[in-house]
């Protein structure tokens, strides 16, 4: 039987010859998705922008009336509702934002909850509630900075293990590679405006934890060909490694591709944007192993000799024996 | 790397297996077949979002805790002043600024007034509740302490919580989870509900039912301004009752509390036809209130709920069998609710539902069905792929994907957890990583071939060079799924609870297994070449 080979065997390519203009690029990236975001903001959902949303589902209908929901739902003084399809043509999110000033007062969110879905069971009694979400604005609050926390958090986490597992380089080098990860995935919330809510933090976090795994191996592979190739040029040793590698590469990214693609498109529509980050920071983060995680290390001198502490007694006895100590 | 002795064979066979056969309930259960109710069943929860249910967060405000602590501490030394003998005689009670503050008409008697408050000072525990300081000689001001605040903060989070355990059973919902969180929320789970607003409605009954005398003498263009006399306050009265727009002056102190009932039912009054709530006190509160009402035949007294007033009734005659009837325009339900918050006490504190989050049980059951579709498509997609790319090896991948996921639906069955909408999403993450293990290994064994190693020794070095990587991409996802779920809200949590107990199957599987697999296959055959 002939097996299938995506990346044929003995690859050369010299990714490491376009490492500067790619870093650049990687750079404008990350601060176009810094400035992305200030320009555009995020398109915070109920979670922390507080307010509430209500999901409802019109059964006698073939489409749900999103116009005259909008009016109906504007009318009661909230300010303007976002009204949009959700999963089917008879299926709509309603949400409402909380009026200004109410973030501190406890139990003004629900109440806004309760006006509305009252309000939409009076004109549409075929209106089904599927579910709502209320949330005050205090808890919003809590949950926009336990949400940064938790990223600061698992990103100096991950790279704290690869310091203490490789050496500080490669720490940074990951350190690089995540603040791009989850700036460039942030970035494309902004600029899209889809809805950015608890579940997409939860993909980012899960993309910190997948998105290293590639550089792991890349890493792995680099620290072994240090050891093995003593006077190689750093540049020609990055290319061999990640060359080395690359079947790898391509292949757990595709593996976790081809799981994700199915839930997208036939999956629950409320995890459409948590699956869709997920995807998304898949590749991201799969370009970052390659040009953020590798050329750093030749600008912050690795080179064989990082790997002298790690060096065993049986080498040691072989530089004595050769007279090179 | 070809020495798996019997005893190892059979141990890794016996924790898959058993690990694996405590995914049957569920598979059982989603399939829509019914599990012999003869045998154990542990089973995965279903979180709200899948289940359908009702979260509720309610917070307390902290604030009203302090406010309820002055106003004992003021009616307990104006008792213990009134009672001493001599009697003590004070001026009027500030509470500015959240302490008591008052004058002793005479400076003489500030030690014997220290005497008798400084006990009631110290609560049941060791903790010092108040700070009193003597200023100018004359007049005392008590302030509470932090650590006495949050005591009682704490204890009234107790007992709230228990109040809202009384009531959630009162309306008959099964397997409520109540739970209090941080220093003044508590948390309720209700699956299945379908409509919270009952619910919710009841949870913001404080129900703090006050019976206080009608102060006479207030001026109504007073009491519309809202200028209450000394020594009383104003209340509005409830919407919907009569006097529905107006506001009463009455006694601040000297009134009862609503904490001494033994029942209450909803009833109809057979005169008015009206829907009314009977109480019935305990002794002790029977006896309060027939004091009370003796002592004021032919006043009016309001009976106050939750701040608003319900209504204002004449005493017509001593009320001294301990019971009572409440009226205030209520409807049949509304009535019926208001015994159940009688019924179940008070709350200590009000509570505010600060986040909701109910989800219906169709699209629960939606979601779980398109979830299953999808997961079964990209499975389907992977194993083609291992098995096109790996031959054989890709067949023993697979073979552990499939342990992989019965084994982590059985081990989330065993330990309770509960599987939510994005654990759903964790679930197709933990099917498409867990075979990255395998591919690690037999890339390294294909490059190990390559380079002219002889079978054994390639398969032998693919596991051992790959598992160093395995190990390390597996503990980052290990770390970003602890902040995961330190970070998450429930949903959240069942995502982060998904991934890693993935990880840990499926190195379980992904290595130890294939390896076991691998081993077996190439010691019956003994090949000089392989296809990977």
């Amino acid at each position: 039987m002939k097996l299938l080979k995506l990346v044929p065997d003995n690859t050369n390519i010299k990714f490491l010859k376009l490492r500067i203009p790619f870093f650049v690029l990687s750079l404008v990236l990350i601060f176009g998705s810094w400035a992305a975001v200030l320009a555009n903001g995020l398109n915070f959902g109920v979670d922390f922008a507080g307010g509430q949303e209500v999901r409802m589902t019109f059964q006698q209908k073939q489409t749900a009336p999103i116009a005259s929901l909008r009016e109906l739902v504007g009318g009661l003084g909230y300010g303007e509702p976002v009204v949009q399809e959700f999963g089917a043509p008879n299926q709509v999110s309603i949400r409402v934002a909380l009026p200004e000033g109410a973030e501190d007062t406890p139990g003004a969110a629900t109440a806004i909850g309760d006006k509305v879905i009252a309000a939409i069971k009076a004109e549409y009694p075929d209106a089904r509630r599927d579910g709502n979400d209320t949330v005050s604005g205090k808890v919003a609050g809590e949950f926009r900075d336990q949400a940064i926390l938790a990223l600061l958090a698992a990103m100096a986490a991950v790279s704290l293990y690869i310091w203490v597992r490789f050496e500080w380089q490669f720490g940074v080098g990951a350190m690089f590679a995540l603040v791009h990860d989850v700036s460039v995935t942030v970035g494309l919330f902004a600029l899209t405006q889809m809805e950015f809510s608890l579940q997409i933090v939860a993909a980012i976090l899960a993309i910190i934890g997948y998105s290293l795994n590639d550089t792991i191996v890349v890493y792995d592979r680099i620290r072994e060909n240090l050891k093995k190739y003593r006077k190689m040029p750093m540049a020609e040793l990055l290319d061999l490694s990640v060359n080395e590698t690359l079947s790898r590469t391509v292949m757990t990214s595709l593996t976790l591709f081809i799981a994700l693609i199915p839930l997208l498109i036939f999956g629950p529509p409320s995890l459409f944007g948590m699956v869709a980050a997920i995807t998304v920071g898949l590749f991201i983060g799969t370009y970052s192993s390659i040009y953020m995680a590798g050329p750093l290390l030749i600008w912050m001198g690795v080179t064989s000799n990082s790997f002298i502490p790690t060096e065993t007694a049986a080498d040691r006895q072989e530089k004595i024996a050769r007279g090179e100590v | 790397m070809l020495d798996f002795p019997l005893w190892k064979k059979l141990s890794l066979w016996a924790v898959t297996l058993a690990a694996s056969l405590l995914a049957l309930p569920s598979l059982f259960n989603v399939g829509g077949l019914d599990w012999p109710a003869a045998l154990p069943d542990p089973e995965v929860n279903l979180g709200l979002d899948l289940a359908g249910g009702s979260h509720l967060l309610l917070e307390a405000k902290a604030g009203d805790v302090r406010e309820q602590r002055l106003q004992n501490m003021e009616e307990s030394i104006r008792q213990l002043m009134r009672n001493a003998k001599p009697r003590i005689r004070i001026g009027d009670v500030s509470t500015a600024g959240g302490q008591l503050s008052f004058m002793l008409d005479d400076a003489g008697d500030i030690d014997r007034a220290r005497g008798l408050i400084e006990p009631t000072m110290q609560g049941a525990t060791t903790v010092r509740e108040w700070e009193l300081q003597v200023v100018d000689g004359q007049r005392m001001v008590l302030e509470q302490t932090d650590a006495g605040v949050s005591q009682a903060i704490d204890d009234a989070m107790d007992s709230a919580t228990e109040v809202v355990r009384r009531r959630i059973d009162e309306l008959g919902t099964r397997e409520p989870t109540i739970i209090r969180q941080g220093e003044t929320r508590i948390v309720v789970q209700v699956p299945g509900l379908q409509d919270p607003d009952a619910l919710k409605q009841l949870l913001g009954q404080t129900a703090q039912l006050e019976f206080k005398l009608v102060d006479l003498n207030a001026l109504p263009t007073n009491i519309q301004a809202g200028i209450a006399p000394p020594g009383s306050e104003i209340f509005p009265y409830a919407p919907g009752t009569p006097g529905e727009g107006q506001s009463i002056a009455v006694q601040r102190l000297g009134g009862i509390r609503g904490d001494n009932l033994t029942g209450a039912q909803a009833g109809v009054d057979p005169q008015s036809n009206q829907s009314v709530v009977n109480i019935a006190f305990d002794a002790q509160g029977g006896a309060k209130f027939a004091k009370l009402t003796s002592e004021n035949v032919g006043k009016p007294f309001a009976i106050i709920l939750d701040g608003q007033v319900l209504s204002a009734p004449n005493i017509n005659e001593p009320i001294v069998g301990g019971r009572a009837q409440i009226s205030g325009s209520f409807t049949p339900e509304s009535s019926n609710q208001l015994a159940i918050a009688l019924r179940s006490g008070a709350l200590p504190v009000p509570l505010a539902v600060v986040e909701e989050r109910t989800v219906g049980p169709d699209l629960g059951a939606d979601s779980i069905r398109k979830g299953m579709l999808a997961m079964g498509i990209g499975s389907l997609a992977v194993i083609a792929l291992m098995v096109a790319t790996y031959g054989r090896f890709g067949v023993y991948a697979t073979i552990a994907l499939v342990f992989n996921v019965l084994m982590l639906l059985g081990l989330m069955a065993l330990g309770g957890f509960t599987l939510t909408l994005p654990g759903i999403a964790g679930f197709v993450i933990t099917i498409g990583a867990a075979v990255d293990a395998n591919v690690l290994i037999n890339e390294r064994i294909r490059e190990e071939r390559a380079r002219g190693r002889k079978v054994i020794a390639a398969v032998e070095t693919g596991y051992k060079e790959a598992s160093r990587a395995i190990w390390d991409a597996n503990l980052t996802n290990v770390i970003s799924g602890v902040a995961l779920f330190a970070f998450g809200s429930g949903p959240v949590k069942g995502f982060a609870v998904v991934l890693v107990i993935g990880i840990a199957t499926s190195v379980f599987t992904g290595v130890t297994l294939t390896r076991m697999f691998v081993a077996g296959w190439l010691r019956k055959t003994r090949p000089n070449d392989i296809t990977i």
